[in-house]
């Protein structure tokens, strides 16, 4: 490691995020309040008036516009850095799409809210979760510090893979906790991250027609050339998030070189070596499993963590190995796809399905709407999965966790 | 000092051939106005029949750097531009955002009075076909009383048209002017004017659509023409709050005022069989306008 000036300064969420910004020097900010996003564009604010840091701060008038703002200012080749929650995202959804299909290295941050209606300002994961198949990376953090580092590493990972990453941070219960925060020196940020240089700059010099109609078929060019048609276009895109977790795990390891901190790249395991049961889990409901594997553990029972980091691309390889000496995965999902059942736990297993690993799978539904999750609802839970395995119980519905109904 | 037609610079930055319908105004406007920016320029475009003109990928129909937007985001995709520009110490390059009236009366709106509310630094210009004549001529807030479009396809359009930029002068903004491509150089010295203003300056454009308005492809100048004689389009700049009649209609309101309404709405298919009560409800329209703009030509110049 290599010696860097650090401070430890105690930071919501949301001025992590917003530290994170000015040290990576981002150069236009656009940004609409929307709770509990709304103190990110605060306290930049503060930052850039101040002259803390040299940037454009387009106070736009929606979200739909600040993705727009960011889009423009990434196209002629600046870096851009945006934030909302829930409604605010979903408000900008074609956008969202457009930034991912324009293969543009915008990070935004995502303070998770519920989905209206009715209306919440409160925590849970629905807000990502609608957006998880326009084609960005989505990195979901467990506390605040790992919100800082996360930023940090989000905006190289963009400019390396050229895809959009979403960091997502649970709302109020990180945007609205302090934490210490090791916040590194300037300079040891700017030398893991340079400045960005765009592979495409829309400049006079060069005149080129960015994202004009595409048609399905590749077609000529004036000199002849035959330039994909919109199918390999979408190809490359999937292409670029299948190589992704190379670089996020890359990533990962050389800042925890630089600053003596790593994540764990695409997911990571707490007592997860011997576990019969893991809980799985993505965001700060993590930190929760794990005071509830303690416990588990303190009465017998072998209990772990498996941390879901990266949501988008979905690392089945990662959750194939993680999971292979496991009885039972008890998957908490923050979120649910409605009709059928918690998206991370429909995905794990369909990672599973062909692998030859055959863990059994037990999906919850948890903490909807800011409902508080308290670790002895994951331990009952962890005990009733445990326990129907034991009885051959391989599939059930999901259970709705702390739900009076 | 006005441009003549002889003295517009030879460089052309439009390519020879595009895709847009035979007879659209649309490719006479845009060559005039990129002859006026000179090359040194970022266009911003939504889905609009520009986005068609401009060409599929890989070709283009246009020498200029151009990036395409989503529909309602053109005013922030525009201050986006800018606010890149100038991150990246690229201010000597013109921000222009060039939508339909659908894009910009509508659905754009939005996006378009923030921008202008913070005065961000570019140059807007809708064309008005006055319909959403790329998807096939469905009404907008643009088109005129008694149109008919695919959506108002018995009786024609009840409403009157959205004065858009009436809506963007309650912004404050530097320069704010109406063109018509049958009048190029006025076009021309307007875009020229607008380039060397600072802040959200907004252009106006009247864009007669030989298939939506329903006229022989070689009549679009003269339909333009007849558009500003006849009072539908004024043509007028506001230049810091100070208003000022241009081009033909300075002339006109000189020279005895405007010509029938009938005659520009006869040889239009999409007025046909207009209601004579909605002729006139046009005419009353127009003549409020009219005077409006006399009124206020005279007040301008005090």
């Amino acid at each position: 490691m290599t010696t860097t000036k650090h401070k430890v300064h105690v930071l919501t969420g949301n001025e992590a995020v917003a530290t994170a910004a000015k040290l990576c020097r981002v150069q236009v900010v656009a940004a609409y309040p929307i709770t509990p996003q709304s103190s990110v564009v605060e306290t930049l604010s503060k930052i850039i008036e101040q002259g803390e840091l040299k940037a454009e701060f387009v106070t736009v008038e929606s979200e739909h516009s600040a993705l727009a703002v960011c889009i423009a200012a990434s196209t002629v080749g600046a870096r851009v850095f945006t934030a909302t929650s829930a409604n605010g995202l979903a408000y900008m959804c074609e956008q969202v799409h457009w930034a991912a299909g324009a293969r543009l290295p915008i990070v935004m941050g995502l303070a998770n809210r519920a989905m209206a209606a009715p209306w919440s300002v409160l925590n849970d994961q629905q807000d990502s979760m609608t957006m998880r198949d326009a084609g960005w990376i989505q990195i979901f953090c467990r506390n605040n510090q790992e919100i800082f580092d996360t930023f940090v590493q989000a905006f190289k990972i963009a400019e390396t893979v050229h895809v959009p990453v979403m960091v997502c941070y649970d709302g109020y219960i990180l945007s609205h906790t302090v934490m210490p925060v090791e916040i590194p020196a300037q300079e040891s940020v700017d030398a893991f991250l340079p400045p960005y240089k765009p592979h495409t700059i829309l400049d006079p010099a060069h005149p080129r027609n960015l994202n004009p109609v595409t048609l399905a078929d590749p077609r000529r060019n004036g000199d002849g050339e035959l330039c994909h048609g919109y199918m390999e276009l979408r190809y490359l895109h999937q292409e670029a998030l299948l190589n992704a977790p190379a670089v996020i795990t890359a990533v990962d390891q050389e800042y925890g070189k630089a600053f003596g901190r790593s994540w764990g790249g695409m997911a990571w395991g707490y007592q997860a070596e011997d576990a019969e049961i893991l809980l799985m889990a993505a965001g700060s409901l993590c930190m929760e499993a794990s005071v509830a594997v303690d416990r588990l553990r303190q009465e017998g029972i072998k209990a772990g963590v498996l941390g879901l980091r990266v949501y988008r691309p979905f690392p089945k390889k990662e959750l194939i190995e993680a999971t292979k000496n496991a009885k039972v995965v008890a998957v908490f999902d923050k979120s649910m796809s409605y009709g059928n059942e918690g998206p991370i736990c429909a995905d794990l297993k369909a990672a599973l399905y062909g692998s030859g690993s055959a863990p059994i799978v037990h999906g919850y539904i948890t903490g909807l709407g800011g409902r508080d999750v308290k670790y002895r609802h994951l331990m009952d839970a962890a005990k009733t999965s445990l326990t129907a395995a034991n009885n051959g119980i391989s599939t059930k519905a999901s259970e709705w966790i702390n739900c009076q109904i | 000092m006005a441009t003549k037609i002889l003295d517009l610079p030879e460089e052309e930055y439009m390519l020879p051939g595009n895709r847009a319908c035979a007879g659209c105004s649309l490719g006479i406007g845009l060559r005039h106005i990129l002859k006026a920016l000179g090359g040194n320029c970022i266009f911003a475009v939504p889905a609009s029949c520009l986005t068609v003109l401009g060409g599929m990928y890989p070709t283009s129909s246009v020498r200029i750097p151009w990036m395409n937007v989503v529909f309602p985001s053109t005013g922030a995709a525009a201050s986006g531009l800018a606010a890149g520009l100038k991150a990246i110490g690229r201010e000597d390059i013109t921000v222009v955002a060039m939508a339909g009236d659908g894009g910009t009366a509508d659905i754009g709106i939005q996006a378009l009075s923030g921008a202008a509310e913070r005065n961000a630094n570019f140059l807007y210009i809708c064309y008005d076909n006055e319909a959403y004549m790329n998807t096939g001529t469905q009404r907008s807030g643009s088109t005129p009383i008694g149109a008919r479009t695919t959506t108002t396809p018995a009786y024609g359009k009840r409403q009157h048209q959205k004065d858009v930029p009436k809506i963007m002068e309650a912004h404050g903004i530097p320069y704010i002017a109406t063109a018509c491509p049958s009048f190029p150089t006025d076009l021309y010295d307007k875009v020229k004017k607008a380039v060397g203003k600072q802040g959200t300056r907004y252009m106006h454009m009247c864009a007669p659509c030989p298939s939506g308005w329903q006229f022989p492809a070689k009549d679009t100048v003269e339909m333009g023409r007849m558009a500003v004689e006849v009072g539908a389009v004024i043509l007028y700049e506001i230049e810091d709050g100070a208003f000022r009649l241009t081009s033909r209609s300075k002339k006109l309101a000189e020279q005895g005022g405007l010509k029938a309404l009938r005659d520009y709405i006869a040889p239009q298919g999409r007025f046909k069989g207009m209601e004579e009560e909605t002729i006139d409800h046009m005419q009353a329209w127009i003549n409020r306008r009219w005077q409006q703009c006399i009124r206020r030509d005279a007040e301008g110049q005090a």
